[in-house]
């Protein structure tokens, strides 16, 4: 096997919370919005994370690019821990790593032209770039992601949502990162335009032989495009595992939950459908259910599920659960 | 089927530099107990035909229809006061993100009396009961907390289901649902799809069901309207989706990716000025 490409070892981010009016030696509360996750990522692989919103998938990404603090390690293929790094050496990574947004338009600096958009990070990265250079790279890429040559000097409110995506897409891809993080990058758009913008990333993705964090809360669209799939819960990975075995042979009860709910284009087979209902709301990350974080809302829990917590297994299909298997094999269980 | 309401001829026009322009183009269907889902991309006139339906268009946009009837009366020639009577009591609309139509600064049980506006023979302790059992028909745990909490309190989901209870309190008998679910997770949006499928069935409601997702719609609507440039160009029923006629509402069930797989690249979605006509 290749060595990977980036190697993330108990990844954690815990946000200090003070509220108003807090006096200056209140202790913050704590909120750990991403606990302990570990993956490897490899060259050409695209790894999807899912997850309800506020599972932690966002601060998962934001932290590998030290946009929000973290502890543990995440080690680049140099031997680079991305982590501990300065800033100042952090910068010469950025060029590898590179994201698109979710929003488009919002991510897009409204007073720039589509041209300078594109070019700024090669002024940033590639300093000694002549002008002439810079600007056929910036063509080049243009046509790359679909946009036309006379779009260059026109500021982005003057386009559609999947046109902006395609701008963020050229910023992000023209500094030829090896490492291509996606963050919800087509929710905000129409159905249709979805799908040229998965087309369009599938594409980039195979000819440039990128390697791609895609996140996204639509489950179907993750499986689509996703080599591997991780299911955070509550910032913890409840489950890891090769696309087609994770959607096809679900092992953990949120898992199977998440995919229960994916409605069926039919009313009469959606009508008949089984929904695992999750129990309750999702707690609060700041006082999180001891042992098995997930336990508050899993049929499936006894005793042992609130004194332990289920590491996640290193299999090549890990899953985080002390009773994983099919959903008929819980069935019968009497729920503790 | 009765119908509850009638549209014939919808059209609403906005002024534009380049002249007035038609966004819904002549829209015309009815709709019973029962629900009822209006499909296509942004810019289609899906979420106009919604507001008209309340007289809710925009200023300076007009909208002019040869029938539109609710229930036995024309909406075309509402007096205020009608409107006053109708909305909220009568018909109601959920809309996408709660933000916008919670009030900010009321709690979410002072703005789900107001919703309720309890008659004399009620009592208000009675119309708190009324209020606290709407929350948890929209599977609230903690109405008691849902209900002194201000919308900024409440997790998204939550928002959301506030939301629905607001609209549903009044026991209305049409619901427009705008993009009801697409700010919501699978899980949340799962149980809101029931709740309201629960309303049609149980209650009679009549839904109009608005989205851009071809796909879920039809997992939940019994007949589908799918709109491109402000026309109506197919009506069908979910159940024979895989049956649609036009290659617009076929273009839009495939571009998708679907969870039990399928064609790599998704195949794009032609569009032809032609069905604009
Ligand atoms: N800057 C921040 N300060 C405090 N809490 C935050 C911050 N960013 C995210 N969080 C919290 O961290 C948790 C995970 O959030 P996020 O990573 O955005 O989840 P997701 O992307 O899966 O929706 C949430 O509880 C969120 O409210
Ligand atoms: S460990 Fe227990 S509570 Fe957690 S998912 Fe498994 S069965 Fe459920
Ligand atoms: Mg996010």
């Amino acid at each position: 096997m290749s060595q990977p490409l980036l190697s993330v070892e108990d990844l954690r981010v815990t946000f200090e919370l003070h509220r108003a009016g807090d006096l200056p030696w209140t202790r913050p509360r704590l909120l750990r919005a991403v606990s302990g996750v570990s993956f490897e990522l490899f060259p050409g692989e695209t790894l999807g994370i899912v997850g309800e919103s506020g599972s932690g998938k966002s601060t998962l990404a934001r932290a590998l690019v030290q946009m929000v603090p973290a502890t543990g390690r995440a080690v680049w293929q140099d031997g680079a821990d991305l982590i501990a790094l300065s800033r100042r050496a952090m910068l010469r990574y950025r060029a590898d790593i590179q994201m698109v947004f979710q929003d488009p338009l919002a991510s897009l600096d409204p007073r720039m032209t589509v041209g300078q958009i594109i070019a700024e990070p090669l002024r940033t990265h590639f300093r000694d770039l002549s002008e002439t250079e810079r600007k056929s790279r910036v063509k080049a890429m243009m046509d790359r992601v679909g946009l036309l040559p006379n779009q260059i000097n026109r500021y982005p409110h003057e386009f559609s949502g999947g046109q902006a995506q395609r701008i963020g897409i050229a910023r992000a891809l023209v500094v030829q990162p090896k490492l291509l993080i996606c963050d919800e990058p087509v929710s905000a758009l129409d159905v249709s335009i979805q799908a040229q913008v998965i087309n369009l990333l599938s594409e980039l993705q195979r000819d440039l032989g990128l390697a791609m964090i895609f996140i996204a809360h639509d489950l179907s669209v993750v499986k689509h495009i996703s080599d591997r799939v991780m299911v955070l819960y509550l910032g913890r990975t409840m489950e890891l595992a090769e696309s087609r075995a994770l959607y096809g042979d679900p092992q953990h009860p949120y898992t199977q939950a998440l995919l229960s709910a994916v409605p069926i284009p039919d009313p009469a087979a959606e009508r008949a459908k089984v929904v695992i209902p999750l129990e309750g709301d999702l707690p609060s990350p700041m006082n999180p259910p001891s042992g098995c974080v997930f336990r508050t809302r899993c049929a499936r829990a006894e005793d042992v599920c609130a004194e332990r917590r289920p590491e996640l297994t290193r299999a090549a299909h890990g899953v985080a659960c002390h009773f994983p298997g099919p959903v008929a094999a819980s069935a019968g269980r009497v729920p503790a | 089927m009765t119908s509850l309401l009638t549209i014939e001829d919808l059209r609403i026009t906005f002024p534009s530099r380049q002249g007035p322009s038609e966004v819904v183009r002549g829209v015309s269907f009815t709709l019973g107990r029962e629900r009822l889902g209006i499909v296509g991309e942004s810019g289609s006139g899906k979420s106009q035909t919604g507001r008209a339906i309340l007289g809710l268009t925009p200023p300076p946009g007009k909208a002019t229809a040869r029938v539109l009837d609710f229930d036995g009366t024309d909406l075309r020639a509402a007096s205020a006061a009608t409107w006053r009577r109708l909305r909220g009591a009568r018909m109601s609309m959920v809309m996408q993100d709660p933000k916008f139509s919670l009030n900010p600064v009321m709690t979410i049980g002072r703005q789900l009396m107001e919703a309720l506006k309890f008659g004399a023979s009620e009592t208000r302790a009675e119309a708190r009961t009324r209020a606290l059992a709407m929350l948890e028909a929209v599977q609230i745990r903690d109405p008691e907390r849902v209900f002194r909490a201000y919308p900024h309190e409440l997790s998204g989901g939550m928002g959301q289901r506030a939301m629905i209870a607001m609209m549903l309190v009044a026991e209305p008998d049409l619901l427009i649902a705008d993009e009801p679910t697409s700010a919501l997770d699978v899980t949340v949006q799962v149980e809101v799809l029931r709740i309201l499928d629960r309303l049609v069935s149980e209650r009679g409601m009549g839904l109009l069901f608005i989205s851009h997702d071809l796909r879920l719609v039809s997992s939940f609507c019994d007949r589908v309207l799918v709109m491109y440039a402000g026309r109506v160009v197919e009506e069908l029923k979910a159940s024979e989706l895989t049956q649609a006629q036009h290659p617009y509402t076929r273009g839009l069930m495939n571009c998708l990716p679907k969870i039990e797989g399928g064609q790599r690249p998704l195949p794009t979605l032609e569009r032809d000025a032609a069905w604009a006509r």
